[in-house]
């Protein structure tokens, strides 16, 4: 893939791209074709000519401030802004005469009496549209001598900073010193020719409103928040949109200005969450300068947040291990040895398992995180080479009853549309998913959609920043009680079948009518009215009502969900009742409706297309089915086994129990992530053979005998799926760090295992899913790059891929109304433990933490909080800042409080991103009646004041402590 | 697994069907069992069930002999 280098064809052609009749118009001579409502700038870019601008960029709406793109136009007096000016029909351009170069050079003129002249030493040489335009419009002299100005601090009529060196003078009240406070870009004052775009960005792309222009005319600046705040201090979320965005060096990533100005860029696929953002990897040699947002990326559109564009450092921390490492027992130091030594030694255990305690003794869990190719490996192992169906995935903890209650409505295991649908959304459901938080560069698209009028409704015990932020509120907020989800979807249905708001042609056209029938009879009796359900969801049933008849009567209807809704004992039925809201009021096949999963990983889905589920080889085809066997089994050259495998809970508890001995863990960190965490220590602490495959020595490791190093995403070719069924490019920018790429590794392991893998590219890879997988069979890495990315299914049929899913008929055929009974879990609160912990992500941190804490990203987010009503706090002792003792009849652990109403009275909530909070001892070993998904999101605990961390978290330290003694390899 | 859970989980999945319209719930929570339980986990459920069973809903202890024999 090394073609794919800059110069890429992502222009910045102005002003955004407009949709609408095509208008012809004259252009320097040149006859060009536009659609209505573009700019004369764009259009001029679409001729191939490039009208000199400063304040206009494509990612925002044209401002006609900097006055530099002005053109003449035959017929029309004066000399119009390009960028702010639309194309009529035969309207004839030109964008170069004596007239408007004047006016260009008085414009670059003025710009440049205010601006310091450090060009070479400036760290955007090279990168700064300031200086390129100086010389598009041949600014060669500047009359002004010294003035009032922003940029020398000594009030000297120093022309530079380093012109200022030395001087002393009566200092420039005018002058700001640069904000360094922001760990990852620097606001230079000095710098700043106050063309807005940042501000511009903040608002219209990103949606926060944190920067501001203060003061008029010379003494306008732009201002983060208040006039006391700096970025840090602000309400900024570091999405970077406004470096992006600023044409100088004001706002600038630190390490260019460290590195140097990027020569060369690659594309590819971040590997945060389940939106998928494409990137340019700008690099220097093999050396990562910085991450760009990708305009032509499909899922993000150019956008971008704090994760992804700037939280990279963790693939060159000095954590990561590269060495392979051994140990005889956990409680020995690991011995670091040579691939061979290490491979050998997990190959010769794995095998002395099997032949001890039979075939189904061993299994895998493929990563999330990793490729469909490594992925796909990985089962393959399993089910090929330790010849049993033992895989899992980390799916299991989060959407797993996506896949089930998907698969049983509608047919397919996934999300029915792509991100773009949502400019198209009239009224939106959020339920169960903080997208500000866990989500943002989709949150950003969903919020510029909902200040151009959407109507948004919140289900979710806190109030998340979508209820209410910059430009934005919920016209309904449902602050359900954790646990109570089907309830509360029950009720919504309810109301929209007992009120006639369902869209009976629809379900008379797509659905199973007989089964609606049924399913209408359920949801009309009278106890799952909002009435009768408020006591139990603590939602009152008016506004309940309200947001029924405002989704089903509100015009395009989407449901955008995440783990709060599939984390439950109810998960699967959860989702079953969203796929039924959606059928009822007709909002399936077009764009602006559908049912919209947010994934967490950013390869979940691909992980579970991939086959990684124990009873399902790739394509959601359950094992049982002998034909689909013979597909795999043809090409492998195996017998595959029709029994379903084990689930990771099943795993452990198979271990605990002496049957399950022996794990290769790709890319998860179960100890940390999963529920319940002494069961999961005591199940590894069981088995006799762990390899963890990871980039560093995770919690999961403390109990590993083999330890395989892995590459991060910037080491590897292959392919992310995202939520919206996205197939993207991964390209490798960098040799992997440790000498193999994570497929390499796992064919390694099978090769020492006896099997006869012979991948030479991830390309041979996706070739065998294509042939193998049907709703794969058009993918190859050629098609791939052609057209930029594909969304599943892709075959004869589809043959660029379906953007839209369910669009004339479902998957199954017809669509299936399933009946919600609302069963209450079993974790109840009681006098031992009165409230209820629901669990959840933040921004600046990711998952587990293993990437994101080892970045900057820890200035937001540094430990592990628990929201507490002030109510709660109050009769409890409780302070701000306290530790607290969190206790559920799993297990205790502390952390510090923090008093908020975003959660209700008898709610406690926090995140589970630092190791040592473990709010995993606390969760509980319920799962989702069909899939085994954890119910992270529902425990009865007991919070109380405490001193500091509890036995148990000394006691895991210590051995964390012990666990990771590494001794020097052996000479 | 222990008893308990095993119990907890195979009421759970009765627990839906039994909600379920049509006929034959018994015959579609089997199939469940059948399509997601690994044979030591049915292995377990069933000899549960022939050691009588305590704590497990009718309809999990009226499905033993449509839960698929483990062959091993």
């Amino acid at each position: 893939m090394k073609d794919f280098i800059i110069p890429w064809n992502d222009p910045d052609m102005g002003t955004p791209a407009k949709t609408g009749a095509p208008v012809t118009l004259t252009i320097d001579g040149a006859a060009v074709t536009v659609p209505e409502g573009t700019s004369v700038m764009r259009a001029a870019y679409e001729a191939g000519i490039a009208v000199p601008k400063l304040c206009a960029t494509d990612s925002v709406e044209a401002f006609g401030s900097c006055r530099l793109c002005v053109v003449e136009i035959e017929g029309r007096r004066g000399t119009p802004a390009s960028c702010t000016t639309p194309v009529s029909e035969g309207m004839v351009v030109h964008t170069q005469s004596s007239k408007v170069q004047k006016i260009r050079k008085g414009v670059m003129e003025l710009y440049i009496s205010d601006h310091p002249l450090d060009c070479l030493t400036c760290s955007a040489n090279g990168d700064c549209e300031l200086q390129d335009m100086a010389g598009a419009v041949g600014l060669r002299d500047v009359r002004y001598t010294p003035g009032e100005n922003h940029y020398d601090p000594t009030g000297t009529g120093a022309l530079s900073a380093a012109d200022a060196k030395g001087r002393e003078g009566p200092g420039n009240f005018r002058y700001i010193p640069k904000d360094e406070s922001n760990p990852y870009f620097t606001y230079d004052p000095s710098k700043c020719i106050v063309c807005s775009r940042c501000v511009r960005a903040c608002e219209e792309v990103q949606g926060t409103f944190a920067l501001t222009i203060e003061g008029r005319g010379f003494e306008s600046r732009v201002s983060a928040g208040g006039a006391v705040d700096d970025f840090l201090s602000s309400d900024c979320v570091s999405c970077g949109a406004c470096v992006q965005a600023c044409p100088t060096a004001t706002l600038q990533e630190k390490s260019v200005a460290e590195l140097g100005t990027p020569t060369r860029s690659v594309v590819t696929t971040c590997a945060y969450c389940g939106v998928g953002c494409s990137f340019k990897a700008e690099m220097n040699g093999d050396q990562l300068v910085r991450m760009v947002p990708y305009k032509n990326g499909k899922a993000n559109r150019g956008h971008s947040c704090v994760k992804g564009r700037f939280a990279y450092g963790y693939a060159s921390h000095q954590d990561r291990i590269t060495s392979p490492m051994i140990r005889e027992s956990i409680d020995e130091p690991w011995r670091e040895v040579s691939w061979d030594e290490a491979l050998n030694f997990a190959a010769g255990r794995l095998k002395g398992i099997q032949e001890k305690y039979g075939r189904k003794s061993v299994g895998v869990i493929t990563s999330s995180r990793c490729t469909n190719e490594e992925t796909f490996l990985v089962q393959k192992l399993a089910r090929g080479v330790f010849m049993n169906n033992n895989t899992d995935t980390c799916a299991r903890v989060c959407h797993s009853p996506t896949g089930y209650g998907l698969g049983q409505t509608f047919g397919t295991s996934a999300g029915t549309q792509d991100f773009d649908s949502v400019e198209h959304t009239d009224v939106v459901i959020v339920i169960g998913a903080n997208p500000t938080d866990g989500h943002p560069v989709f949150a950003s698209r969903l919020k510029k959609r909902l200040r151009a009028g959407a109507k948004l409704i919140v289900i979710d015990p806190r109030r998340i920043d979508l209820v209410k932020s910059a430009h934005v509120e919920a016209a309904h907020h449902l602050p359900l009680r954790p646990g109570t989800n089907v309830a509360v979807v029950t009720a919504l249905a309810h109301v929209i079948v007992s009120e006639g708001l369902m869209d009976e042609d629809f379900i008379r056209e797509r659905c199973d009518w007989n089964e609606f029938l049924e399913y209408a009879e359920f949801v009309k009796q009278e106890r799952h009215s909002p009435e009768a359900t408020e006591m139990l969801t603590g939602v009152p049933a008016e506004t309940l009502r309200e947001a029924a008849r405002t989704f089903a009567r509100g015009g395009n209807g989407a449901i955008y969900y995440g783990l709060g809704v599939t984390e439950h004992s109810q998960g699967s039925t959860t989702v079953m009742g969203i796929a039924n809201l959606a059928m009822l009021t007709g909002n399936i096949g077009r764009p602006g409706v559908g049912v919209n999963p947010l994934r967490g990983q950013n390869n979940v889905q691909g992980s579970c297309d991939m086959g990684s589920f124990p009873h399902e080889l790739p394509g959601y085809r359950h094992v049982k089915l002998p034909e689909v066997r013979e597909t795999f089994e043809a090409a492998w050259g195996v017998t595959i086994d029709p029994e379903p495998g084990l689930r990771i809970p099943n795993m452990l508890d198979a271990a605990v129990d002496g049957t399950f001995k022996g794990l290769y863990c790709q890319g998860e960190d179960i100890l940390q992530s999963d529920p319940d965490t002494k069961h999961v220590a005591a199940g590894l602490a069981a088995m006799e053979c762990v390899i963890v495959h990871d980039l560093f020595l995770n919690e999961t490791a403390n109990y590993a005998h083999v330890f395989l190093p892995g590459s991060s995403f910037l080491e590897k070719d292959g392919t992310f799926t995202n939520a919206e069924r996205r197939i993207n490019m991964v390209r490798r920018v960098m040799a992997p760090k440790a000498g193999y790429a994570d497929w390499e590794v796992t064919q390694l392991l099978a090769q020492a295992m006896g099997a006869d893998w012979n991948y030479t590219h991830p390309r041979e890879i996706m070739a065998e899913i294509a042939a193998t997988t049907p709703s794969f069979a058009g993918v190859t890495y050629e098609r791939i790059n052609e057209l930029g990315s594909i969304q599943w299914p892709c075959n004869d049929s589809a043959p660029e891929g379906t953007p839209l899913m369910h669009v004339d008929e479902f998957k199954r055929g017809k669509g299936r109304f399933m009946i919600t009974e609302y069963v209450a879990t079993d974790e109840k609160t009681g006098p031992r433990f009165p409230l209820l912990l629901t669990t959840g992500r933040i921004l600046s941190q990711y998952n587990v933490g293993a990437q994101t804490r080892r970045t900057a990203n820890s200035t937001w987010h540094e430990q592990d909080l628990l929201e507490i009503h002030p109510h709660d706090a109050e009769v409890r002792g409780v302070n701000e800042g306290d530790f607290v003792k969190l206790a559920s009849r799993s297990g205790e652990t502390t952390l510090r409080a923090t008093i908020t109403d975003r959660v209700s009275p008898g709610v406690v909530y926090t995140t589970f991103h630092h190791p040592d909070t473990q709010a995993n001892v606390i969760t509980t070993d319920f799962s989702d009646w069909a899939t085994n998904c954890p119910e992270y999101k529902v425990t009865a605990v007991q919070v109380s004041p405490s001193n500091g961390p509890t036995d148990w978290q000394e006691r895991y330290s210590e051995q964390a402590a012990q666990s990771r003694r590494i001794l020097p390899a052996a000479e | 697994m222990s008893p308990e859970k095993m119990v907890t989980m195979a009421n759970q999945i009765a627990t839906f069907f039994e909600t379920q319209p049509g006929e034959d719930q018994l015959g579609r929570f089997a199939d469940h069992i059948n399509d997601f339980w690994e044979p030591r986990m049915r292995r377990q459920l069933l000899d549960y069930i022939a050691a009588g069973g305590e704590g497990l809903k009718p309809m999990v202890t009226d499905a033993a002999d449509r839960i698929a024999e483990p062959a091993e």
